[in-house]
């Protein structure tokens, strides 16, 4: 590799905002490792692609970031991940405000089986308690965020399962949005969708960057270069490379993660 | 050679751009030997082969400009894949204006001989650049076939001297077209095989540049690459 590009990832690197400062994370489904001392730095207002095999521990590392493991009983993770200079594996931490800032979206869309507005409405009350007023004004943010408004605002009362399977998607992202997080986390939004769908939602990441911190976990290593600026390909639970997308995709530093981009792979 | 693709047939599309490329390279070295070869010993003949080979190089960069289009939308080729390809469809260029510079060599060597009015020893004046040239070339196909950037860079650094043989031709023939005015017509077309030559050794160095953003992922163009085991000087003024 060229030493010359290997100093402006370095650079570029240092001078963007750590939103989120990974190091010496370890994590255990009961005896089993599945990841291995990843280190990495997620910045501020940029998008952040994991990109590995199945079961390289992609989804696991975005599951840490909003402690969502707690919910099961025998995982656990040892390191650092300091979100905003705090460690938020520490005990004292509160999840419930932790998950507010840091929200997640998963691969299927998650409605639930409520209104549309109700869908939106409901994470917002768990945490603020605001007027009929303002949680409508709530509602139509959030979903002229998520690209939904001009598509649903004449049926806010019909049920969340009766829209598409992107425009289910689509309103998981704006109930992720509507308690005004400080990062997203998307674990392939876009795996059960058509293209035109996951068009929609590409486009609606690199909106949602101007504003939010985003990561996402994704099958499709198109979709990470066309929508990330940093890129980490990880395998057996360990962190291959990490750096800037375009760098990562034209002339990758790893002989691994080469092999993995262009199909060279098993 | 770098690991085998999990899609055969991705690694059989990129193995036929690749070996296309290479017969491309082998006709245009050919034709460049015949035209110098016409030239030397003014068969028109064989000039005119040279001249109708052209046809075939030009068929075959049509065809492998299609391929590489229909392998990136097909595969959405990345990294090492993806230089390759973007290499492939830059030296093609490069190779069918070899085939447009031998086919200018073997058309004035035809009118030269035609004309039968000589007054010095033409091919004499072109042997050397005419020599370095072909084995420039070679070798630049050569690195490309094998990947070789250390080979690249050698080659990238001979391409002065073909620029320097070319101006001592120049000042040959403007010596000879002022002690003699009949030697102007038969001076310049002689003068015209040498900026030809003189072009196809910038294109094979063009191809060494491509080998070196394929092996190594550096875009050296328009910069003073380093030979190896010496300091890099970038942004040539």
């Amino acid at each position: 590799m060229n030493p010359d590009t290997k100093m402006t990832q370095a650079t570029a690197t240092k001078t963007k905002t750590k939103t989120i400062d990974i190091s010496g994370l370890d994590f255990y489904y009961g005896k089993t490792q599945s990841l291995k001392n990843v280190s990495l730095d997620i910045h501020d207002k940029q998008v952040t692609a994991f990109i590995g095999p199945s079961g390289c521990g992609k989804s696991t590392l975005l599951r840490t970031l909003n402690r969502m493991y707690d919910l099961y009983p025998g995982q656990r993770a040892e390191g650092s991940i300091l979100y905003r200079g705090r460690n938020i594996l520490e005990p004292g931490v509160d999840v419930n405000m932790l998950r507010a800032k840091v929200g997640m979206v998963f691969q299927k869309p998650t409605p639930f089986p409520m209104s549309v507005y109700d869908n939106i409405a409901f994470g917002v009350r768990l945490y603020e308690n605001l007027s009929k007023g303002e949680m409508d004004e709530r509602v139509e943010w959030a979903l002229k965020k998520a690209a939904l408004w001009t598509e649903v605002k004449d049926k806010l009362n019909k049920s969340g399962l009766s829209l598409s399977g992107g425009q289910q998607q689509r309103l998981c992202i704006a109930r992720g949005v509507a308690v005004k997080p400080d990062v997203l986390l998307l674990d392939e939004p876009t795996s059960a969708l058509d293209p035109i769908s996951t068009a929609k939602i590409e486009e609606l990441i690199s909106e949602l960057k101007r504003d939010y911190t985003i990561a996402i976990v994704t099958h499709n290593m198109q979709q990470a270069a066309r929508c990330s600026d940093y890129t980490a390909y990880m395998y057996l639970g360990e962190l291959v490379e990490f750096g800037e997308t375009d760098q990562l995709f034209m002339n990758p530093s790893k002989k691994e993660t080469q092999d993995y981009i262009t199909g060279r792979f098993g | 050679m770098v690991g085998e693709h999990s899609s055969k047939q991705y690694d059989q599309e990129l193995e036929a751009i690749r070996s296309k490329v290479l017969l491309m390279g082998g006709m245009v070295e050919t034709q460049f030997d015949e035209a110098l070869e016409a030239f030397r010993v003014g068969n028109a003949e064989q000039a005119d082969k040279v001249m109708a080979d052209d046809q075939a190089v030009n068929q075959l960069e049509v065809q492998l400009d299609d391929a590489c289009s229909h392998l990136i939308v097909r595969r959405q080729p990345a990294a090492n894949d993806l230089r390759t390809v973007m290499a492939t469809i830059k030296a093609i260029t490069d190779l069918e204006r070899i085939g447009d510079e031998a086919s200018k060599i073997a058309r004035t060597a035809k009118s030269l001989h035609e004309r039968g009015m000589i007054g010095f020893n033409h091919y004499d004046i072109v042997r050397t650049i005419a020599r370095n040239t072909a084995d420039m070339l070679h070798d630049a196909l050569d690195a490309f076939a094998r990947l070789d950037g250390r080979q690249a860079l050698q080659i990238i650094a001979r391409d002065d001297e073909i620029d320097f043989e070319f101006r001592t031709i120049l000042r040959n023939m403007i010596t000879f077209m002022m002690e003699d005015p009949r030697t102007i017509s038969s001076a310049l077309d002689t003068l015209w095989v040498g900026k030809a030559i003189e072009r196809i050794g910038d294109h094979a160095k063009n191809i060494a540049e491509y080998v070196i953003y394929v092996a190594e992922g550096r875009d050296i163009r328009h910069s003073k690459p380093a030979l190896p085991g010496s300091p890099a000087v970038h942004g040539e003024s």
